[in-house]
């Protein structure tokens, strides 16, 4: 039967098949017409971006991998091999950059503690992941071994003082128990502003109008130098402890207002029906508020989670040397002058890859938690 | 039609009038900030007793229903439920709702978790029952409302019909001496109104004491042992639905019926 025979072909009532699409309404032509030529004007931008891309992509890709020097003593030796970037720079400074003033014979722990996050991670991020329920006890526990690992002090590992933590290590440090605790204060904070409590809620509000309204370098700066005035005379308190917990609290009076959005965008019904169901407040909130709540705040937390890992960088300004910091003191040395492009690129890199994989897990997560049509 | 009332009559004649009522509301008034919304609202229901309550929209039926189970808070008067006195206190507003079933206008399934987790939920966290347990519990209304076969679906899988009849498998799941409707088929496409009418018709068969706010006035006839009618917030009329149609006594009463039955 010829494709003409079926367009004027009748069928009865309900009998009629499901025909192919006709030319061009589908398939990767149909993709083309429709994205890049589907107006003059669209035409015209499609060349543009061509030409731009053209222009611009080759000269980087020489300068960043054909041309470039990975192997040199120092800068000269880099300019003579290659006009490209000197790549030899970072590497010779990696280890520096990962671990910092770590004592070199201790340096392990730290590539331990970093294994033991991974394997940590794995549990808490893949709910299909075998043996889940003890991978998650262990997640638990690993804040206590990592303390442990890093600092040291008893069961036999040497103390290292927090004032040797830098680089990345400490980018991860204060990101990760920072995300880690954050979350949780600023659940309890979005339900507290939601109390009908007014104590509660009045102390929830004066706290994340606070933390909210100050800026964090302020909140840093209070952490390294006033709190010794309210401390009692002589208590010593670990800088990068106080760095931490205000860290946390910054973040978690952003949470809280992210995860208070979530909360208000459940309908109505859905706390009267736990509530005529006999479940107590916390019960509904477990099982029924805030698994929906979170799930539509997956992208605030997760912005919140980046726009904290990216302030890690802040702490420079308190004297503490993170990644940035140590780039940016390396700098300075003679034998590896006016390498700035390469030493910040790197940086970037580094903070891209950290906070684009919690960009596409927060859209993984999305897509896992999608359970048909709302409602 | 007769094996109907046949049936209204025996049901009816089976129910105890003299022994202690379920619920008891007495004096009851409720105010939203100045409005007033219900004025001494005075209530008695004998257990495994059906009754509808109809009336114009705004006056102030589900605000009643609710307040029996305390969705709503009411300022003056009584309301006891199996024994227990609605107050402020946490722990008799927790027991009471665990023993009323609520069924509402927009079935507030979660939306979040499969068809059988809604149903299991509540029996495993409020009544302490071993999972395994629940799940049968579950499958066995599940069957009893004809669904079996979505019990691993999601609620946004389901159409209107079947997911209210979901919300009713779900309450019956907590073995509730009784359940509300808030008005269960206003938000469903004609089609599937009777799919959920005949779970609540074959409901009240199992002699559940139930109080159904409705506008099925079909179902009112053939199911309800009394017919109460409220206006401005007040219970204008109660009686027996034979007599509540065919000869109300309520001006108010004869307007609204006559412009919905046709």
């Amino acid at each position: 039967m010829s494709s003409q025979d079926q367009a004027v072909q009748s069928y009865a009532p309900g009998e009629h098949p499901d025909l192919p699409a006709p030319m061009l309404t589908s398939g990767p032509l149909f993709w083309i017409k429709e994205n890049l030529a589907s107006s003059w004007l669209n035409i015209t931008l499609t060349v543009i971006t061509a030409l731009f891309l053209f222009v611009v992509i080759p000269p980087l890709l020489n300068w960043a991998f054909l041309d470039a020097v990975y192997v040199a003593a120092d800068r000269n030796e880099c300019r003579e091999l290659g006009s490209g970037a000197c790549w030899a720079f970072v590497s010779e400074r990696f280890t520096f950059f990962v671990y910092a003033f770590y004592p070199s014979g201790e340096r392990w722990r730290v590539d331990l503690a970093f294994i033991m996050l991974i394997l940590a991670l794995v549990p808490l991020l893949y709910d299909k992941t075998p043996y889940r329920g003890y991978g998650l006890i262990y997640a638990c526990l690993y804040p206590f071994i990592a303390y442990w690992l890093l600092l040291g002090g008893f069961f036999g590992l040497e103390e290292v003082e927090t004032h040797a933590f830098g680089g990345i290590m400490l980018n991860m440090v204060i990101g990760i128990t920072g995300i880690a605790c954050s979350l949780p204060l600023g659940i309890l904070l979005a339900l507290g502003r939601q109390s009908e409590m007014p104590v509660v809620r009045m102390l929830c509000v004066v706290f994340i109008e606070f933390f909210r309204g100050v800026p964090l370098i302020t909140i840093l700066f209070v952490a390294s130098t006033m709190l010794s005035y309210f401390l009692p005379p002589g208590s010593e308190f670990d800088l990068l402890l106080r760095v931490l917990i205000m860290v946390t609290l910054f973040s978690a009076a952003y949470l809280a207002e992210v995860i208070r959005g979530g909360l208000q965008a459940i309908p109505k019904g859905q706390f009267e029906a736990s509530d005529s169901m006999g479940l107590k407040y916390w019960q509904s909130m477990r099982l029924i508020v805030l698994p929906q709540a979170l799930k539509i705040s997956i992208p605030g937390i997760v912005n919140s989670f980046i726009g904290l890992f990216k302030d890690t960088t802040l702490v420079l300004i308190i004297g503490l040397l993170d990644l940035l910091g140590l780039g940016k003191s390396a700098l300075a040395d003679a034998k590896w002058t006016g390498l700035s492009n390469e030493i910040y690129l790197s940086v970037a890199v580094f903070f891209f890859i950290c906070c684009f994989s919690m960009s596409r897990y927060s859209l993984y997560l999305e897509r896992k938690l999608e359970t048909g049509h709302e409602r | 039609m007769a094996a109907v009332e046949e049936l209204a009559e025996t049901v009816a004649s089976s129910i105890d009038t003299s022994g202690e009522p379920i619920i008891r509301i007495s004096g009851m008034h409720k105010w939203y900030g100045d409005f007033h919304v219900l004025k001494d609202i005075n209530l008695t229901v004998q257990p495994r007793e059906r009754i509808v309550v109809c009336g114009p929209s705004g006056s102030g039926k589900s605000t009643m229903i609710r307040c029996i189970n305390r969705l709503e808070e009411h300022q003056q008067g009584d309301i006891v439920v199996d024994g227990i006195e609605m107050t402020g206190n946490l722990k008799n507003i927790d027991a009471v709702r665990s023993e009323v079933g609520m069924v509402f206008q927009h079935f507030n399934l979660f939306p979040h978790m499969s068809i059988l987790d809604n149903c299991t939920y509540g029996p495993i966290w409020v009544r302490h029952m071993p999972k395994r347990e629940a799940e049968e519990r579950a499958m066995h209304f599940l069957e009893r409302v004809r669904i079996p076969e979505q019990a691993l679906k999601f609620p946004g899988q389901l159409s209107g019909g079947q997911q209210q009849r979901v919300a009713i498998a779900r309450s019956l799941c907590m073995d509730p001496k009784i359940m509300l409707f808030d008005e269960p088929t206003s938000a469903l496409d004609p089609e599937m109104i009777n799919e959920v009418l005949g779970t609540m018709v074959e409901l009240a068969e199992t002699e559940m004491t139930m109080i159904c706010v409705t506008h099925e006035m079909g179902f009112a006839r053939t199911v309800a042992d009394r017919v109460i009618f409220m206006d401005a917030g007040q219970i204008i009329e109660e009686n027996k639905p034979n007599e509540f149609f065919s000869n109300p006594q309520h001006e108010r009463t004869q307007l609204f019926l006559s412009q919905i039955l046709h």
